[in-house]
């Protein structure tokens, strides 16, 4: 256990992201708190894909000549150990664009189960059926779910959230029923940092036959996750949020299910055979990975799944933990400060977004930026969550394994040079 | 400090007394214009007299960018022909989307000078467009003659 609870050596770690050294505005050290939004890449990663590039580059799961090979090869190990991160096989494991895509992957292939085979019944949805979602979810979340009711005709229905940022849990057995298709939530709020139980949610959802997909975006980058142990039926993440590069989203779903569900896109490499007048499909995951794949992006992923493991997921999560509550302790210092979500570190990532009194979020994040410090700044995409907490939009803070708290604290000190610059007292 | 060149004094005072605010009657037009990206909101109204601009008044809720950049629309337009204040719309526009390189003309733009420096913020051009594109459709829906 000692291993776990080493703590980070973070100085060492800076030294493999090279952005992390450079300057901004006129010479201030930057000060990066938008891990949230994308995380910044080590040279690990980066190296990994130059190196495939360089050495290995070739179309994949096509052509008979060594690079072909290769660059298979590195295709289908990377998936191999990006499953075996999250805690399940590399067939369970699709490559999308973006987690986006993933989720739009899952909703496109349930709209269009109404046309397939008897194979596919199960994910059939229509009038009388319901979708649930949660009230803090990314627009990535419930906006496929909310276009697919209306598509179909089912109802969509969510959890709300409590004043203090949680899950309102109060009626999981009304919501979760026997008309439920669906129930689609996220893992961790990407604005409140809340972590969801997914036990009660995954549990009813059994008892009554509906699918369950986890929004694990910003779980899967800052935690130990074992999707198969959470018992949930899909779960998408993303690559640029977990030290990997951009144009690489991750669905996973349980064997059986993605072996009865039908496509979403349809194309090159996801076929069985091809007539002019009819197509059968590959076996899950090429079915669900139309056209030439984001090849060097997923051995990227692969280099970044090592660092993680190198540096280990515990180990970042009670780093994170820590500048977490230091934070949450630090703005309750400060008076007029609104955290929107828990104000103690438990059940709760690494996302601190709060609101100013009398200062509006961008000018917050303005005045920020011009002391080095990068923050988010509107509603995070998610406009229903702000509206629920009587917001227009907030400033957010995200911390991931490269930060310390010597940045925390020059974090606080920018807060309150916010309220002087701007007169607040 | 670039810092104090885009919160220029002028920029603070419309924000904390914004000049024409609330929503009145009557008026021939309304537009209601949002900024997804932060969720930045105006209502703006328009009462045109004539070719003349009778009245804008406005609400909404923004950052003190979109906020003052309102209020000194309003000091800008109200009381001028709609080919007046749409010459000075589009002085503005050019300023804002100048990336900095653009001298504004004080003659024309008056208060609405004290933005040049958010044209070097490509962010927050947006915030300070948010009320001019909210007259600018207002009055396209009152049907004003704009040359």
């Amino acid at each position: 256990m000692t291993a776990v609870t080493a703590p980070l050596d973070v100085a060492a770690l800076r030294a493999d992201f090279p952005i992390l050294g450079r300057t901004v505005r006129e010479g201030k050290p930057l000060v990066y708190l938008d891990s949230g939004a994308t995380a910044q890449r080590p040279r690990q990663v980066i190296d990994a894909e130059r190196e495939f590039l360089e050495q290995h580059n070739a179309a994949v799961h096509r052509g008979a000549h060594q690079l072909a090979e290769e660059a298979t090869d590195a295709y289908e190990s990377a998936r191999a150990r990006i499953a075996a991160f999250v805690g399940s096989d590399p067939d369970e494991l699709v490559f999308t664009k973006n987690a986006t895509e993933g989720i739009n992957l899952v909703a496109y292939a349930m709209g269009n189960a109404s046309t397939a085979g008897p194979e596919s019944a199960r994910f059939v949805l229509g009038p009388g059926d319901e979708i649930v979602v949660t009230e803090m979810e990314h627009h990535a979340n419930l906006v496929p779910w909310q276009q697919l009711a209306l598509r179909t005709g089912a109802t969509l229905r969510w959890f709300g959230v409590t004043d203090d940022g949680r899950l309102d849990l109060s009626d999981v057995d009304g919501l979760i029923n026997a008309q439920t298709k669906v129930v689609a939530f996220t893992h961790q709020s990407n604005v409140l940092g809340t972590v969801n139980p997914v036990e009660p949610l995954v549990t009813r959802a059994r008892q009554v036959g509906a699918l369950t997909v986890l929004d694990a975006c910003q779980s899967v980058p800052h935690s130990a996750v074992d999707l198969r142990a959470l018992g949930v039926d899909f779960a998408v993440f993303s690559s640029h949020k977990m030290l990997g590069p951009y144009g690489l989203g991750v669905l996973y779903g349980r064997r059986e299910l993605l072996a009865a569900m039908p496509p979403f896109l349809t194309g090159g490499s996801m076929i069985e055979m091809v007539d002019m007048t009819r197509t059968t499909f590959a076996a899950p995951p090429q079915r669900f990975e139309a056209g030439t794949p984001m090849t060097s992006q997923a051995v990227a992923l692969g280099a970044a799944v090592d660092y993680l493991s190198v540096v280990g997921t515990d180990r970042i999560a009670a780093h994170e933990h820590l500048l977490t509550v230091a934070a949450l302790d630090g703005l309750a210092e400060i008076p007029g400060i609104r955290v929107l979500g828990p104000v103690d570190g438990h059940a709760r990532g690494g996302a601190v977004s709060f609101v100013v009194d009398g200062i509006h979020p961008h000018d917050v994040g303005q005045v920020l930026d011009d002391q080095g410090i990068a923050v988010r700044v509107g509603h995070h995409c998610a406009w229903p969550l702000h509206r629920r907490l009587g917001v227009p939009a907030s400033v957010r803070a995200s911390f991931y394994l490269y930060n310390d708290l010597s940045e925390v604290d020059t974090f606080l000190a920018g807060v309150r040079e916010t309220k002087r610059f701007f007169g607040v007292a | 400090m670039q810092l104090q060149q885009m919160y220029q004094e002028i920029i603070l005072d419309h924000y904390k007394n914004p000049h024409g605010r609330g929503l009145r009657d009557p008026y021939d037009a309304e537009s209601f214009q949002v900024n997804p990206t932060c969720g930045d909101e105006v209502t703006l109204r328009v009462r045109l007299v004539g070719d003349q601009v009778a009245d804008v008044s406005y609400d909404g809720q923004g950052c003190s960018i979109s906020q003052a950049s309102t209020s000194v629309l309003t000091d800008l337009v109200v009381g001028r022909s709609v080919a007046e204040a749409f010459t000075k719309l589009d002085a503005f526009v050019e300023l804002m989307q100048g990336r900095g390189a653009v001298e504004p003309d004080e003659d024309v733009l008056e208060d609405g000078i004290a933005f040049a420096g958010v044209a070097k913020y490509p962010a927050r051009v947006k915030c300070a467009l948010l009320g001019w594109m909210a007259f600018k459709d207002a009055v396209a829906r009152a049907g004003g003659e704009t040359t």
